[in-house]
């Protein structure tokens, strides 16, 4: 692994941020199972290391834009358990007050746009904002989170095309957990994913998504150049989900093994890399990040259980925000 | 007072709102050098240079969305879409983003932007260029419609749109881009959800949006000619639709005819039709008359397409079945 940070609180706090992910939709997958959440979600569970070592490169008051498989970002750009676990119960203290749910999650207080659940639907919405950053004269950054499904949803290459025209300063960050909803990568995008970016004139590049602290170190210097007006910029994060399309997806063998998901939980898991990084290094021992994942744990356990006693909005709230007053 | 063209009114707002908000731009094709091919906008990107007057590839749902993320972030930007019958290309920009995401995100974020369009038929440009699409946006929660019927309105709400927190649309007639009309050189806004009583009169309300506001008022004058007078009403905006000035006046004339330009099913005819149904039922002599585009594309031949769309002399002809007390078949 190469060394983007060299700050031991930075190393851990990247660490205790993908601990906090994996904690966060362990817990949310167990509200889905025992039917104590509406709807469904969908498990970021595997990917940790992308939205981490992406948001670590980022100000506060950078930008970002976040896909159906959102909760990563959210927890990566600064937001709280107890108001993420109200808003995926619908309840009045969520950061939508009940009305986004797990797919709209937006916390505009740490940059984050907002969740999507439009495949590709955010892509539009992340360029405008470096759009704004260009024309007010800020410096401000916006990262696009998409998948590789949103790679065949044509307004990526319109977006792509006026923000190369005008160098904007957005990175278009594409997630390749290799699936496509039910759906092989392989059967869905031709010829080659970033090859699309540097048609438009756009430098192009793939990393390892399980490698937090590469996928740092390449951001970094990312957004250093897009903050100098050198954007835009596309990476190709390869990557694995863990868990299904959603959480009721769980017979899956008739798109992939469970032989390949095993092998990447057990030889390529970014926390597991991360951690033996970490006590190779001498930077943490076994016992120093135990004691981080159990007060993470514990922080989520209180979180969900405030967020299962929290109420509901008041209904005289359902045709509230429809306008701004 | 002076007269200016509605394409003149639209440029003076743009211009006059641009220099009172520097966050405010304008986005679209071929809207700098150009004007746009109806040349709305020519003169802008002398005076605000292209950094705010900006020249977009031709791919509607890419700046589209552009636009909403700009406006969630800061900036009031100010879309151009070349004609109306584009609106389908961007439906998801603006109807599945900009239109929720101040209720999704519980009244955090805001999308404050204007799109620009254009309606209306008999220009001779076939199917894909000359749909009234307004109420497939008035039935999306969160946006707002606007629709002026001369300059003076096209002027008052466009500076009222841009000033809004919320996403609004507004439908121009394109026909209407060389009439004149009297528009003040003072400065004034046109607030949303306030109709205009166009003219006053006792026997029947016509009630007309955009340039059916124009075909109302010849009609009233038709009908003023036989002894029969016709109160005109411009809601000026879709929505919010100020039913209190439409009620008022059916209330008092019992009779009614609703004229849009969209397609008549599914349309603005039948929701303000229906609510007046609802909210004035015991007051009427007859049912209120939908008067709308016909249910077919918009076909190109002169001898079709003048037929499709409301006319003076057919809302003339209606109101003296009304009148008559004449039954309809719809």
């Amino acid at each position: 692994m190469s060394d983007a940070k060299t700050n031991t609180e930075e190393y851990l706090r990247m660490y205790s941020q993908m601990v906090r992910i994996r904690t966060f939709e362990d817990n949310a997958n167990q509200l889905y199972l025992s039917a104590k959440m509406p709807g469904l979600t969908h498990m970021y569970s595997g990917q940790e290391a992308v939205a981490v070592g992406i948001c670590e490169a980022l100000k506060k008051t950078d930008k970002i834009t976040s896909t159906h498989r959102g909760h990563g970002h959210c927890v990566a750009k600064g937001a709280n358990f107890k108001e993420m676990f109200c808003e995926l119960l619908g309840k009045e203290e969520g950061y939508c007050r009940g009305k986004g749910g797990s797919m709209h999650i937006a916390d505009q207080s740490n940059g984050n746009l907002g969740a999507n659940a439009i495949v590709g639907g955010s892509m539009g919405i992340a360029t405008g904002s470096a759009f704004t950053a260009k024309m007010l004269g800020k410096d401000d950054v916006t990262v696009c989170f998409f998948g590789d499904g949103a790679t065949a949803q044509g307004i990526l290459y319109e977006v792509m095309n006026m923000a190369a025209l005008w160098n904007l300063p957005v990175i278009y960050a594409c997630e390749n957990n290799g699936y496509s909803e039910y759906t092989k990568t392989a059967e869905i995008a031709a010829g080659s994913i970033t090859a699309r970016a540097e048609a438009f004139g756009i430098e192009a590049f793939t990393v390892d998504g399980q490698d937090v602290l590469a996928v740092n170190e390449l951001t970094e210097k990312l957004v250093a150049r897009s903050r100098k007006g050198e954007g835009p910029f596309f990476i190709e994060l390869m990557t694995y989900r863990y868990h299904g399309h959603h959480v009721g997806d769980i017979n899956r063998e008739y798109y992939r093994s469970k032989d390949e998901e095993k092998l990447w939980k057990t030889e390529r898991d970014p926390i597991t890399k991360f951690a033996t990084w970490l006590t190779k290094e001498g930077i943490a021992s076994d016992a120093d990040l135990a004691a981080i994942t159990a007060e993470i744990s514990a922080d989520a356990a209180a979180a969900v259980e405030y967020a299962l006693a929290a109420k509901y909005p008041d209904i005289s709230e359902v045709d509230q925000h429809v306008f701004v007053a | 007072m002076r007269e200016i063209t509605l394409s003149q009114a639209v440029n003076e707002a743009l211009a006059e709102e641009m220099r009172r908000d520097p966050t405010t731009f304008i986005i679209g094709e071929d809207v700098a050098e150009a004007g746009t091919p109806f040349k709305i906008l020519s003169g802008l990107v002398e005076e605000f240079g292209t950094g705010r007057v900006v020249d977009t590839p031709i791919g509607e749902p890419g700046f589209m969305g552009l636009a909403v993320g700009a406006a969630m972030t800061g900036t009031r930007p100010i879309v151009d879409l070349m004609f109306g019958d584009f609106i389908f290309l961007i439906m998801d920009q603006l109807c599945n983003q900009a239109a929720k995401t101040h209720y999704m995100s519980g009244g955090k974020l805001t999308a404050p932007l204007v799109l620009r369009t254009n309606l209306g038929a008999t220009r001779r440009s076939g199917a894909q260029h000359s749909q009234s699409l307004h109420a497939l946006v008035a039935h999306i929660p969160g946006l707002k419609v606007a629709m002026p019927s001369s300059a003076y309105e096209a002027k008052g709400l466009l500076k009222t749109a841009i000033r809004d927190n919320n996403p609004v649309v507004i439908f121009e007639d394109k026909l209407m881009y060389q009439d004149k009309a009297e528009v003040p050189e003072e400065e004034y806004l046109i607030p949303f959800g306030v109709a205009n009583v166009k003219r006053a009169g006792s026997d029947i309300t016509l009630v007309g949006t955009s340039s059916m506001v124009q075909v109302a008022e010849k009609a009233a004058e038709i009908l003023a000619a036989e002894g029969i007078s016709a109160e005109v009403i411009d809601p000026r905006t879709i929505v919010p639709l100020d039913m209190d000035t439409i009620n008022e006046s059916v209330r008092k004339t019992s009779r009614c005819i609703v004229i849009d330009e969209g397609h008549q099913s599914f349309g603005v005819t039948s929701e303000i039709a229906a609510r007046i149904m609802e909210q004035s039922f015991y007051h009427l002599d007859g049912p209120v008359i939908r008067m709308g585009a016909m249910d077919v594309p918009i076909p190109f031949s002169p001898a079709l397409e003048d037929i499709t769309v409301p006319t003076p002399e057919g809302v003339a002809a209606n109101a003296r079945k009304l009148m008559a007390g004449e039954m309809f078949n719809g």
